[in-house]
């Protein structure tokens, strides 16, 4: 049984590989789309204020996994042929920009109005405001929950086992197919899963005391 | 593009939709019934408990949130049965599942909402005469409930959508509706059109019906 395991591992390690490099690209793109969508969400004008409410909502709304689904197998139906792991990566970054648009609202929306008022008052451009004003300080009330959120980054991807790409999520149920060692297996994945996550919650909780020094 | 949609096939499985729906709701009260009882009974044994209860409990809530629903799903359908000798369909799992996943996070729920109960409130409790237990279950508890009821009621709506889950060990809720009206008529993009709009609907009808709910119930200041 162990001997099988150990044989297996380089095998798991490559779909661990997959795993952290979907949760990777999901992390990033989502980032850069959700700050985008976000300050259109804050500081946009009413249709576009609306356009994001409603993609933010309506995702949020919906399982990821029909989400998924959606994206894997309707898109080929209107004509778009996309690779199963840029499907699968494209609906995780949609689900995980919904969630970066809440994030940056809700930092955005801590900050005192007098500071928007007071940069506006000393005649700084909208991006200077952002840039030298707003978003240093929502960046320590962005951040907390941003990296927490990576892990559902990271649990959200073991989805894409459904799509037949081999992540670390896959690569299990293969070894469990050719092996029959199914329990010593899914412990094993999940551990893996946990470590990282974990961290991952860890780092969240030690910058949100870390930051919390800052007054309301 | 040129694709026309057509949503006859869809009314047409409907009821595999509509059972479907039925049977997601099912799975996510029945899940979240025993989740409520794990998660106060964990939540008042590791307030009033020692050192070494206190890291199991932690123990139990740390690991079912950093694991993927998925897995626990897989665990415990596919896994469990190779190790103890106990048989059960692949709902009985699912809901087994979802029961200890939803557990792990109103034990949080709860010890957050139990801390939050304003001391003067026990002090008066004891003040009168109640024992521990009467001061448990007429002041601390019902106090607790009022103010973790927000929380509560978005638990029940995430849980609501994780039952979608389910569809990868077949139990055919909405979403297997989904992919069984997928894989058997190809009308894709109109059948995930309908569950989405299913899913939104059924989400929101929740939440507005929980926040009146709250409010009805809403701690008293």
């Amino acid at each position: 049984m162990l001997s099988q395991i150990i044989y297996a591992l380089p095998f798991l390690a490559e779909g661990f590989a997959v795993t952290l490099w979907v949760s990777l690209l999901v992390v990033v793109l989502s980032l850069i789309a959700g700050v985008l969508m976000g300050v259109g969400l804050v500081y946009g004008p009413a249709p576009l204020r609306w356009a994001v409410r409603i993609f933010s909502d309506t995702i949020r709304g919906i399982p990821i996994l029909v989400l998924i689904f959606f994206v894997y197998y309707g898109l080929p139906a209107v004509g778009l042929h996309l690779e199963s792991f840029w499907a699968a990566v494209l609906a995780l970054t949609l689900f995980k920009t919904a969630q970066v648009v809440e994030y940056l609202r809700g930092a955005v929306g801590s900050i005192p109005k007098g500071q928007s008022e007071a940069a506006m008052a000393i005649g700084l451009t909208f991006r200077q405001r952002l840039a030298y004003v707003i978003f240093p300080q929502a960046f320590r009330r962005f951040l907390p929950p941003w990296i927490n959120g990576v892990t559902d980054a990271v649990k959200g991807s073991a989805l894409v086992s459904l799509l037949g790409i081999t992540d670390l999520m896959q690569a299990i149920n293969q070894v469990i197919g050719r092996t029959y060692e199914a329990m010593p297996l899914y412990i094993l994945g999940a551990l893996v899963y946990f470590a990282v996550n974990y961290a991952l919650s860890l780092a969240s909780r030690r910058l949100e005391q870390r930051f919390s020094f800052i007054r309301e | 593009m040129g694709y026309t949609l057509n949503f006859n096939l869809i009314w047409r499985h409907f009821d595999k939709l509509w059972g479907g729906l039925l049977l997601s709701l099912e799975l996510a009260v029945i899940s979240i019934a025993i989740g409520i009882v794990i998660g106060l009974v964990l939540a008042v044994w590791y307030v009033s408990a020692g050192r070494a209860v206190r890291t199991i409990i932690a123990a139990y809530v740390e690991f079912i949130r950093n694991v993927p629903l998925i897995l626990l799903v897989y665990l415990v359908f596919y896994g469990l049965p190779t190790v103890v000798d106990i048989a059960y369909s692949a709902q009985t799992s699912f809901v087994a599942t979802l029961s200890l996943y939803s557990g792990a996070y109103l034990v949080e729920v709860f010890r957050s909402g139990l801390e939050a109960v304003p001391r003067g409130q026990l002090d008066a409790g004891k003040a009168i005469g109640l024992t521990p237990w009467q001061r448990l279950l007429h002041v601390r508890l019902p106090t607790m409930l009022r103010i973790t009821l927000p929380a509560l009621s978005n638990t029940f709506i995430s849980l609501f959508k994780d039952t979608s889950v389910a569809s990868v060990i077949s139990v055919p809720e909405l979403t297997y509706g989904a992919q069984w009206i997928n894989f058997n008529t190809f009308r894709i993009v109109e059948v995930y059109l309908v569950v989405t709009a299913m899913y939104l609907l059924t989400g929101y009808a929740l939440l507005f019906a929980l926040r009146l709910v709250e409010r009805r119930f809403k701690a008293a200041r």
